[in-house]
């Protein structure tokens, strides 16, 4: 039926302020709900770089107030405490994504320590965040060093569309064990670690720098290296500052 | 407007059973003889897309069923209302509405889910089996009668996707609900169907066996 323009105005400026009031309700309402959720997720995947943790089961936030001890630095390796407005920088809620977008001197670059279950001085790991590109959109993850800043302890990948079965493999358990031990540096000098080109299953087959790769998913394992490659120039400073420090000890 | 026609409302008595046969029909019709995927071919952008496993696909089968009931109450308690001009739009807002708290609510106390189901709980909004029902028998039908065809139509499209599902699961991941069934000792898995190469499979099985039993030919 045909009705007047002001009626038709008037009926969808009723329905716009009725569902705007709905939604911005039930974002109020859920806000709270979401932001622990979003935090429990975040910790529990710091935490899953160095240990087999189970969101559902665990105490991941105590556990996470127990052990990681977390803090802030830049593209020299300098602590830094508060952003260019003077606001308090929160490790944890540090935009990993947002920074990665630009030059290393520009990032704020978390750090989380994993803290010794015994001695609580002494640093267990150390785990850093990342995100870079895989094949079809953003891959991120974190890796952790052992205390000596060059063996990989362990690493935790996500991704946000790789292929189901191919680059998608990178979240399973399998393939990040593969890097566990791999080595970063030789000497001062850093070379990374590099995913190579098809998947032999042989992990003799590789050397320290080098990791098994993903049939199918070559592009996705080269976005790994890249991004893994990019982080770690970022963090070097801080990692031979800290590297050296302890050889001083 | 292009609304379906049913059998003549006129005779329908105001007594009539909350469930009378007529009513019956619009809850049954779409599980088999009217299947919104595996007859009329809708939504199967998301048939594909989520059906890997069987966790992510029964989350999203209850919130297609959520918005499908409630967008086809709340468009037939406004049909009169409705200016013909801008049905569309107020249709597409209501559904958005409702698709918008199903993917706060998801972020909020399965963030897990919301992870793995992502853009497509986004996108039910595009689903064209809800937006078809509102358009061809919410904006002409009674309230109760609306609620019945959207449970219809969602548990239509719910008990395809999660066959689908439990098949793709079952020869892709060796699991159930993410139960392990056998493991790569037994017979290894078949990354096909992980890919969306096997939900065509299993979905034109589905079509095939259920059209060699109605009997149902396209024209």
């Amino acid at each position: 039926m045909q009705r007047s323009n002001t009626y038709i105005l008037v009926f969808t400026a009723i329905m716009t302020i009725i569902i705007g009031g709905v939604l911005s309700l039930a974002s109020q309402l859920l806000g709270p709900a979401q932001k622990k959720s979003i935090e429990l997720d975040t910790k529990s995947q710091i935490l899953s770089a160095v240990m087999d943790i189970d969101k559902k089961k665990d105490d991941v936030l105590g556990i996470y107030d127990k052990r990681i001890h977390s803090f802030v630095v830049d593209a020299q390796g300098n602590v830094v405490e508060t952003d260019e407005k003077g606001n308090k920088i929160i490790p944890e809620n540090v935009n990993v994504l947002k920074y990665s977008k630009k030059p290393c001197s520009e990032r704020l670059l978390p750090v989380f320590m994993l803290m010794n279950e015994q001695d609580a001085n002494k640093v267990d790991a150390y785990i850093f965040p990342m995100y870079g590109n895989g094949l079809w959109n953003k891959i991120y993850g974190y890796i952790a060093l052992e205390a000596d800043m060059n063996t990989i302890k362990g690493v935790s990948f996500g991704h946000v569309q790789e292929t189901p079965g191919l680059g998608a493999r990178i979240a399973t358990k399998e393939i990040q064990d593969r890097f566990k031990g791999k080595k970063i540096f030789e000497g001062d000098e850093l070379v990374s670690v590099v995913m190579l080109k098809g998947e032999k299953k042989d992990p003799s087959l590789f050397g320290p720098h080098e990791v098994d790769g993903m049939s199918g998913a070559t592009l996705t394992g080269k976005g790994l290296n890249a991004m893994i490659k990019d982080y770690l120039e970022c963090y070097k400073p801080f990692l031979l500052k800290t590297k050296n420090q302890q050889a001083a000890l | 407007m292009s609304t379906e026609v049913l059998e003549p409302t006129a005779t329908t008595k105001k007594s009539e059973p909350l469930f009378s046969k007529r009513r019956r029909k619009f809850v049954l019709d779409p599980l088999n003889d009217d299947n919104p995927i595996t007859v009329q071919v809708l939504g199967i952008c998301s048939a594909l897309a989520v059906t890997v496993k069987m966790e992510p696909t029964l989350i999203m089968a209850v919130s297609v069923v959520f918005v499908i009931v409630f967008s086809n109450l709340i468009i037939s308690l406004l049909r009169n209302l409705i200016p013909g001009r801008v049905r569309i739009i107020v249709q597409l807002g209501v559904i958005a509405t409702f698709v918008t708290l199903v993917s706060e609510v998801l972020k909020a106390y399965n963030y897990e889910m919301y992870k793995v189901l992502g853009a497509f709980v986004g996108l039910i909004i595009t689903n064209c089996i809800v937006m078809g029902r509102l358009e061809a028998f919410a904006m002409g039908n009674k309230p109760w009668d609306s609620v019945l065809d959207g449970l219809g139509s969602g548990f239509g499209y719910a008990w395809v996707i999660l066959t689908v599902a439990f098949f793709r699961e079952l020869l892709g991941s060796g699991s159930v609900f993410n139960h392990q069934i056998y493991d790569a000792s037994i017979m290894p898995t078949n990354s096909l169907f992980i890919d969306s190469i096997g939900a065509f499979m299993v979905l034109g099985i589905l079509i095939w066996i259920q059209r060699t039993k109605t009997g149902y030919v396209e024209h």
